[in-house]
């Protein structure tokens, strides 16, 4: 199995475990018997724009939710910026899969964008008008301002995840992981939506995203991390993302002359 | 109504009738928002093996031992829900039909190996309840609520009942801000570091305290009315969460009030000769209210499919 990131070394590694921004280690997650994650080791860069691919049922998103404690590891360890997640929760912004939530559930775009500055308002804090501010502010950066008291079930796809990338940015975190943000969305949403994250990374940010669309990789991201189950390449575009790991990540899934044409694209 | 006729029998099966509604109601609107309005049912079925097993613990027919067996058994039947959803990975519905018919089954073996000559547990009883007959006798009229020695007599179902209405409205103004945004989005809370887990636990353990103490003052068809009729009527009258609750505490007044009355007075307007349950009328206004609210609401349509992409 190629694995690109043992030949930046040992010492380098533990180096950046330090100030990687999430750093994992030996990560296993199973539903039942079969693995969906193997002994996973990742290092994200900080500052950079990473993307998450593999075929579907690869361990992407499980791997991104095992990285947040959403759902427990059978082992491995997670640091965020060198301290365990529990202390780091604050650092870290979460954008759910749009499909993973009742879009009918009775509350209003604003509303959902304030569930972004929980930590910062607590259980009982009271929400004051600089918090309504914060998070029309961050409405507008997705370009939803006018849409703040909708109900979020009037919403379409795109739109949908544009509140939810709002909610992230209203956490103010360090590093935003975002699970297939560019699923069934629009062009004008994609490009809304790309267009924030590079500016995210523009402030110092650090942004991992799970990605499905292998054409846009090279054009949106920095780094790539290809997974399938078990790691099997991780580092910059150039790097990680080639015909020869896409084909040890995809196998037979991909067809060569898919392959091909990546390989072409790439230069 | 005169003072002295409507105190000392109206009054506190009203408002006995008023405060479980609202108990059952205002948890039932997170868990129907939850998919787990059925737990309402769950927790009145499970409910009997908890009476039996305090029965048999005690020997003796008294409401504390006998409430303490259900609240637990209660207990028991919520965890083992929470547990087999999670463990096995399944629907809560489904879950919850499992244990629920369960517990239920293996309180009737019980029952049927203990004396049952002794153990009288009616029928009736657990359905209705007997709103009709938590009367103050001791009420002579309006100034018997200044009256300390007559305040004494009070059916100590309105107390006890008070008191858990109370509990209920505590525990969801304290978490409102962690239950609804768990409620919405529980990957996202977890991320936040909110117990989600422990959370859910806690809100369905509310209720079946809230439905163990309803289904003793007035019995399970109040306790399985009230978790869904009011909170399904109110999303459809609103789309804001803190709408909806206010709402569904709004129908679970008017179920109560409505209810009442009609049962002590429907059939004499009608020519019938007697009052009929209350606690069956008060969980069919319930039904009724939901009928209109689902034709008359404002928010009555699905709007969650998107539009285009």
């Amino acid at each position: 199995m190629l694995d690109l990131a043992s030949t930046n070394g040992q010492i380098s590694q533990e180096q950046s475990l330090e100030n990687s921004p999430l750093a994992i280690r030996g990560l296993t997650v199973s539903y039942g018997q079969k693995p969906a994650v193997f002994s996973v080791d990742m290092t994200v860069e900080p500052g950079k724009m990473t993307a998450i691919i593999g075929p579907n049922g690869a361990g992407k998103s499980t791997m991104l939710k095992a990285a947040l404690g959403i759902v427990p590891p059978v082992s491995g360890q997670i640091q965020v910026f060198g301290k365990p997640l529990d202390a780091q929760r604050a650092r870290i912004a979460y954008v759910p899969q749009r499909a993973s939530v009742d879009w009918d559930f009775p509350t209003r775009v604003i509303d959902v964008v304030l569930m972004g500055l929980y930590r910062e308002l607590g259980l009982l804090g009271r929400l004051r008008g600089d918090h309504k501010a914060k998070a029309m502010d961050c409405l507008d950066r997705v370009g939803m301002g006018d849409f703040a008291t909708r109900q979020i079930g009037q919403l379409s796809g795109g739109q949908q995840q544009r509140v939810f990338l709002a909610r992230a940015l209203a956490q103010g975190a360090d590093l935003y992981l975002l699970d297939e943000p560019f699923a069934g969305v629009d062009a004008a949403t994609e490009k809304a939506i790309i267009g924030v994250l590079k500016s995210l990374r523009e402030a110092g940010k650090t942004v991992v995203v799970v990605h499905h669309d292998l054409a846009t990789v090279a054009d949106y991201f920095d780094n790539v991390f290809l997974i399938n189950t078990r790691k099997v390449a991780e580092g910059t575009v150039a790097e990680a993302f080639t015909a020869e790991t896409l084909q040890a990540a995809y196998g037979g899934r991909l067809a060569t002359a898919q392959v091909d044409q990546l390989a072409l694209a790439l230069g | 109504m005169s003072g002295e006729e409507f105190v000392p029998l109206s009054l506190t099966p009203l408002l006995i009738g008023i405060f479980a509604a609202v108990a059952c109601a205002l948890p039932g609107n997170f868990l129907l928002l939850r998919k787990q309005a059925l737990i309402g049912d769950a927790i009145s079925h499970v409910v009997l093996p908890g009476i039996v097993v305090a029965f048999l613990l005690t020997g003796a027919i008294s409401a504390a031992p006998m409430m303490l067996g259900a609240a637990g058994a209660a207990v028991v039947a919520v965890v083992l829900i929470e547990a087999i959803r999670r463990l096995g990975r399944i629907e809560p519905g489904a879950a919850m039909g499992v244990v629920f018919t369960t517990m239920f089954a293996g309180g009737v073996l019980l029952l049927e190996q203990t004396d049952t000559s002794s153990v009288h547990l009616d029928v009736e009883h657990a359905l209705y309840g007997n709103l009709e007959s938590l009367i103050w006798l001791d009420a002579v009229g309006w100034s018997s609520l200044l009256d300390v020695q007559a305040l004494a007599h009070l059916p100590v179902e309105l107390p006890r009942m008070a008191l858990t209405l109370l509990a209920v409205t505590l525990f969801i103004a304290m978490f409102w801000r962690v239950l609804k945004i768990s409620t919405f989005d529980e990957g996202f809370a977890r991320t936040l570091g909110i117990r989600t887990n422990l959370l859910g636990l806690a809100l369905v353990i509310t209720a079946a305290v809230a439905a163990v103490a309803a289904f003793d003052a007035v019995g399970s068809i109040i306790v399985i009315a009230m978790f869904i009729c009011p909170p399904a009527a109110a999303r459809m009258m609103s789309n804001q969460l803190e709408g909806q609750v206010a709402w569904s505490v709004g129908f679970a007044v008017l179920s109560a009030v409505f209810g009442y009355v009609l049962a002590g007075y429907g059939p004499l307007w009608l020519g019938a000769q007697d009052a009929v349950s209350a606690a069956g009328m008060i969980a069919t206004v319930s039904g009724v209210i939901l009928a209109v609210a689902a034709r008359f609401g404002p928010c009555r349509t699905r709007s969650g499919a998107p539009v285009g992409v």
